[in-house]
């Protein structure tokens, strides 16, 4: 195959860039970046934390589930430079630094509840923050499904996940 | 789907604020994001710049005051939902909230910015409809205070200027001893409503309607008063009757044609029991004769 | 450990890396400084393209490179045709970048690569392009008319394949039928919406001159065989790897979309990885869609009910191009009688060109549209001569004196005629009508009624040929340093479990622990024999290769196992990964017979040392390895299907309708399913459970919503409505195992099984609850809102 001369190509765009400043997973991480890059585009291309996964853009999947200041959002919808100053926890702070799994992520794996594992990360990390949440957990099939509901899955069909929910309630002594 | 290029701004102030609206006419204010963000991903949206109000001071906070729940810009829908204050000033609160769309969006998106975005399928500006509130608007020009029936104009149009940002809501008490109903009829759990339907009725010692309200959402341009509703209830037992000619008569509400998700003539028949079934609900959670 | 492996509900493999966010997929694979792809779409479903003026795009500062069909090359051709069939007399496929005219909407047109997403999507905004509009049909019957507007110039009518089968002698059936039964069904359009979209890297090594493709396929040896033919490049220089990958269902087995060509091609002009990471709506513009069908078919019975013949006529939208051919239709056709006798069939189909998305197979692949129109026909049967819906059903099934049972004249996509295999047909029926309280229901139904609720009983019937050929390959090693067994296919995994039920099938064979088995496949470098993952074969033909080649692999390892211990071979037994001497505690473990059956290896680990110390793993006078004798404990083994074998089921619920608000509950959703001896149950399930959510979706919620135009109205999650946990109902999965003769684990595929019968359990279900109010049939799914209100509305309610 003929070698074509390598076109020169610049580092990045010409995009105006921010510095953003903020908390991922307890670690402190300053970088500068595009001002319209999304946190999700942040998390997984700067900062190379690839668990968080992109299924639609538009807020509807909860594929891009990260906790921001404490609270379950989709990162998506957020820009990078939104959450300047911000404590952002990603799924790859859900297990133990050694590995071991959290009792979500061990109740998802006993009740097969993940397949292609592509929402996987978004479902743990909202249902983390439910767990988080003060005050009784509605375990009722239509309590949990009310707490899946705005994560999509289109391997399993629920049934496990739900299974799973239930049985992480039970390891985490809150059935 | 990325977005376009933006300015950007992240003013502390209100006066800074609104003085980057002031100097572009095409700039939009940012608060949650969960309405702008998806537009601008798709590139339906594109302001030239951004106006980030999360670090503006002041713009936190619900307070109950002057017989409303008064709920700042920044105001997250989640907080709104769970403040046990707001719940007990007016139990709807609790009841529309939990309709819109889901946890992790009510963790971002405010109660103001709804109100803004003005879709006219959203629970929020239809519970402002529906008990009658207003909004305030802070402007170069200074602050003025919006009613409802001024702020809805069309469709995802209100009457904020280019330059002037909402900086609360103001969300009206429920009577004392007044009953209340809220409910929808969705595609998917979540899902923007197809028709949604709320009513805040007082009974007299007879158990007749004293007061009543009921408005309609997802079947205009615009949150709809059900007025001619309304005044036939008013006085009446709330016999099946009586629901029957009040669902009837709101029929003429319904003024959008068929859309993908629903048709003009499924609106009407699911108006009509909604109305029906939020005039019996809201009745039964009244006490009769508290309004005296 | 002496628990047997297969058959045993055994957690995944996997999980832990999936859980803890470190999968791999497409755009998770670290590339050194890769350059970006978005597409410039056609927004007409039909144009003449008069200019396209990229100068703008080019002129953006962070593009790197802006192409036309006119700067690819070789690459601007029609891309290929996969499965040709005489039925289709000028097929249709794409090119890369349209040339002269575009026939979707979402069809590419120029391919920006720049420096990141962002600004790859500012350049395709920056593109001008002048289009000449031309007429649109989007209704198939009228598309096929004389004088409608063409998709393609030089395809009459539109008509994309003609095809008319015949079983038995239907005309005759139908002249002495007591009754027949007459109506038309319609399913809309649907796409298969992975959570992941569809994604491309390549990355081209200038000094070795090899391809690496990292590429979210179900088809990985197929995308390699067909890139380095396209590229002129030898195989071995082409490596192509489906990494983890998130959800196939069929939309990913096609090949080629246009950036799985031109994503290596830029990568290989330009010296840089170059990825093209398909965004949710690119997904609903591009990817392919499928399920539009509209059936015509007719019943021929005897009073008592049994069905003595079937018509069907039925129109088939292929979309813009026909690239997979007329697979879709044609296993929809072959489907048409389901699990009844039916000794007397016409089926015929017209697959019809519009100016849309291209069709291909999307999990089910034509069945649940026949399955849809048979069963709405047996339904609509019984209540026009007063028979039990039950009862119609199982004086129709196949008896299972009546295996194998074949339908002459009907060739399934395996080019042979339809064989029922196996099954329980009859005492599947009974279950389900058992699990759904069908005796009492009546009673129930009639309570409720009476309570102002509306509860009806849907009911549905399907089969499912899986396991289709050619074949596949199954490689097993031992690894001499671990002991552990190391497998390897040519399939790729996106979500069915492929590690751990292969690991089971190995486990027992190798007597390891399932953990130790490791499975490596969706990579030409480890394996490049196969097909693809689709069409429910993986555990029928991978599964009995992998079976046979652990079989070879269990032998050598025995013999080799004998030699060093000194006993006959009878006298070895497999398991905790060692051989051991049965009735003693002497043993030798894997790893050292591994080490030992390479007889060039010095003693430079444990399991070396270890070998030593046993006599030698082949006793034999001559050289240390033998003539025909290969090193090692390794074998490759090929599973060529004779036939595919024949899953089936019954589903069935009880749902609730709201007949103010029109909506659907379903209260109870079941599910009776025969797939053969089950590998894994839990995975089972997992599969069915999913297939009965997309089910779902296609039952009530999923319509691609074309406009007249040609315009996509909800090219998006918002408006296209997966379901989510909230629109599932509780499932009951009951299983029947009744193993098929035609392979030796005895398995049948069950892929796609929880979607086929959803829709027309729904619709019979809605049916039922309605019938109250007068003559409501619901012949069309997604069964809507809407819909239901008409209905409703027609009988004056």
């Amino acid at each position: 195959m003929k070698r074509m001369i390598k076109p020169s190509i610049p580092e990045h765009s010409d995009d105006p860039r921010v510095t953003v400043t903020l908390t991922v997973n307890g670690e402190a991480v300053s970088r500068t970046v595009s001002v319209r890059m999304l946190l999700s585009d942040f998390l997984r291309h700067e900062l190379g934390l690839t668990g968080t996964h992109v299924g639609c853009e538009h807020g509807v999947c909860g594929c891009c589930t990260v906790h921001i200041d404490g609270k379950a959002g989709r990162s998506c919808l957020t820009l990078a430079v939104q959450a300047n100053g911000a404590d952002i926890r990603t799924i790859e702070s859900v297990a133990d630094a050694d590995g071991a799994l959290h009792p979500v992520q061990q109740a998802f794996k006993e009740c097969h509840a993940l397949q292609c594992g592509f929402c996987t990360p978004g479902m743990v990390m909202n249902i983390v923050n439910r767990f988080d949440e003060p005050g009784p957990l509605d375990l009722t099939d239509d309590g949990i499904r009310d707490m899946l509901s705005g994560n999509l899955c289109r391997c399993t069909g629920y049934i496990n996940i739900i299974a799973a929910v239930r049985r992480a309630a039970e390891l985490m002594g809150r059935a | 789907m990325k977005p376009s290029l933006f300015g950007y701004h992240a003013p502390k102030t209100l006066a800074e604020a609104v003085a980057i609206l002031a100097s572009d006419a095409d700039a939009a204010v940012l608060a949650g994001g969960q309405s702008l963000l998806p537009a601008m991903n798709f590139r339906v949206a594109a302001p030239s710049t951004l106006v980030d109000i999360q670090h503006v001071a002041g713009l936190k906070g619900i307070t109950i005051k002057d017989g409303a729940i008064t709920v700042r810009a920044m105001t997250r829908h989640r907080e709104f939902e769970l403040d046990a204050d707001a719940r007990q000033a007016n139990p709807l609160v609790a009841e529309v909230m939990q309709h819109v769309a889901h946890v992790p969006i009510r963790n971002r998106g405010t109660v103001v910015g709804s109100l803004c975005h003005a879709d006219p399928s959203a629970e929020v500006p239809l519970l402002l409809v529906l008990l009658g509130g207003s909004v305030v608007a802070q402007g170069p020009q200074g602050t003025r205070e919006i009613e409802t029936e001024d702020f809805f104009q069309g469709f995802m149009t209100t009457a904020r200027r280019a330059d002037e940002i909402i900086v609360e809501a103001r969300f009206p008490l429920l009577p004392a001893g007044a009953g209340w109903a809220f409910d929808e009829v969705t595609r998917r759990h979540g899902d923007f409503a197809l028709v949604g339907v709320g009513c805040v009725v007082a009974l007299d010692a007879q158990s007749k309607v004293q007061t009543i309200q009921l408005a309609a959402c997802g079947i205009a341009d615009r949150p709809a008063r059900l007025k001619e509703a309304e005044a036939l209830l008013a006085g009446s037992s709330l016999t099946p009757a009586d629901l029957d000619a009040a669902a009837n008569a709101s029929l003429s509400a319904v003024s959008g044609s068929d859309d993908m998700h629903a048709s003009a003539s499924y609106r009407r028949r699911a108006l009509k029991a909604l109305i029906k079934r939020m005039v019996i609900k809201a009745a039964e959670r009244a006490h009769a004769g508290a309004l005296t | 450990m002496s628990t047997r492996s297969f058959g045993a509900r055994i957690e995944r493999n996997i999980d832990p890396k999936l859980l803890r966010g470190e999968g791999a997929f497409v755009d998770d694979i670290p590339l050194a400084n890769p350059l970006h792809v978005a597409f410039l779409r056609s927004p007409h479903a039909r144009a003449r393209i008069t200019s396209i003026d990229v100068t703008a795009a080019k002129a953006r500062p962070g593009v790197v490179a802006v192409y036309t069909c006119d700067d690819i090359g070789p690459l601007d051709m029609t891309m290929p045709l996969l499965i040709p069939h005489p039925s289709m007399k000028n097929p249709q496929t794409q090119r890369p970048l349209a040339r002269g005219e575009v026939h979707y909407v979402g069809q590419t047109i120029a391919m920006v690569v720049a420096v990141d997403r962002y600004t790859a999507e500012d350049g395709a905004g920056l593109i001008d392009v002048e289009f000449e509009p031309l007429p649109v049909e989007m209704d198939m019957a009228k598309a096929l008319k004389d004088g409608a507007p063409l998709v393609h110039a030089t395809v009459p009518n539109n008509l994309a394949a003609h095809l008319v089968q015949v079983s038995g002698a239907p005309d005759d059936a139908f002249a002495r039928a007591e009754h027949v039964t007459r109506i038309t069904v319609q399913v809309d359009r649907s796409t298969a919406a992975p959570m992941e979209c569809r994604a491309v890297a390549a990355r081209w090594d200038a000094v070795a001159g090899e391809l690496t493709v990292w590429d979210g396929t179900q088809a990985p040896i197929s995308v390699r065989g067909g890139l380095a033919s396209i590229f002129g490049l030898d195989e071995d220089k082409v490596r192509v790897i489906a990494p983890d990958v998130g959800g196939g269902f069929g939309q990913k087995v096609l090949l080629f979309y246009p950036d799985e060509l031109l994503v290596p091609m830029a990568a290989i002009q330009l010296g840089r990885p170059v990825k093209y990471i398909e965004d949710r709506r690119e997904n609903f513009l591009g990817s392919s869609q499928e399920r539009t069908q509209i059936h015509s078919i007719e019943l021929a019975a005897m009073k008592n009910g049994e069905v003595i013949g079937l018509r069907d006529s039925f129109l088939h939208d292929t979309g813009a191009f026909i690239p997979y051919g007329i697979a879709v239709a044609q296993v929809a056709s072959t489907s048409i009688a389901g699990p009844y006798r039916i000794p007397n069939i016409w089926v015929e189909f017209k697959a019809v060109y519009t100016p849309t998305v291209q069709v291909t197979p999307y999990r089910g692949c034509g069945r649940p549209q026949a399955c849809f129109a048979l069963e709405r026909a047996m339904d609509q049967l019984a209540e026009e001569l007063g028979l039990d819906r039950f009862d119609v059903r199982r004086r129709n099934l196949v008896g299972e004196h009546q295996f194998p049972y074949e339908r002459e004249g009907l060739l399934f996509a395996d080019g042979l005629k339809v064989t029922l295999d196996s099954g329980q047909y009859d005492k599947a029926l009974t279950m389900a009508a058992e699990a759904l309280g069908a005796k009492d229901f009546a009673a129930a139904q009639a309570k409720a009624r009476s309570e102002g609720k509306y509860l009806g009983l849907g009911l549905a019937c399907y089969v499912e040929g899986t396991g289709l050929g050619p074949y596949e390959g199954g490689h097993v090693r031992v690894h001499p340093i671990t002991g552990k067994v190391y497998v390897n296919t040519g399939l790729s995994t996106q979500g069915q479990g492929h590690d751990t039920v292969f690991a089971q099938i190995v486990a027992d064979q190798m007597g390891v622990k399932p953990e130790d088995v490791i499975v490596v496949e969706g990579d030409t470098k480890a394996f490049d024999w196969g097909v693809a993952t689709f069409a429910s074969r993986a555990a029928v033909v991978s599964g009995n290769a992998i079976h046979k080649a652990a079989i070879t692999v269990r032998k050598k390892t025995i013999v080799a196992a004998a030699n060093m211990l000194e006993v006959t071979e009878d006298e070895i037994e497999l398991r905790d990964s060692a051989a051991w001497v049965k009735g003693s505690n002497r043993f030798v473990p894997l790893a050292a017979i591994a080490t030992a059956s390479n007889p060039l290896r010095y003693a430079f680990n444990e399991a070396a040392q270890a070998a030593t110390q046993f006599a030698p793993a082949s006793r034999h006078d001559g050289p240390p390895l033998a003539d025909g004798e290969a090193p090692g404990l390794e074998a490759t083994e090929y599973y060529s299907p004779s036939a595919s074998t024949w899953a089936y089921g019954v589903h069935g619920a009880i749902v609730e309708v709201d007949p103010d608000l029109c909506k659907v509950t379903i209260k109870k959703y079941i599910c009776v399913h025969d797939c053969g001896n089950m590998i894994n149950p839990t995975i089972v399930e997992g599969q069915v459970m999913g297939g009965i959510a997309q089910g779902i979706g296609g039952a009530l919620y999923e319509r691609l919503d074309y406009q007249p135009d040609g315009n996509l109205a909800n090219a998006s999650l918002m408006d296209f409505l997966v379901p989510y946990a909230t629109e599932i109902p509780p499932v009951s999965v009951l299983h029947l195992e009744t193993p098929t003769p035609l392979n030796p684990l005895g398995v049948k595929g069950v892929g796609e099984a929880g979607c086929i019968a959803v829709g027309a359990v729904v619709a019979s279900g809605v049916e039922d609850a309605l019938k109250s109010f007068g003559k409501i049939k619901f012949h069309h799914v997604p069964l809507t809102p809407t819909m239901i209100s008409d209905a409703l509305e027609s009988v004056g309610r």
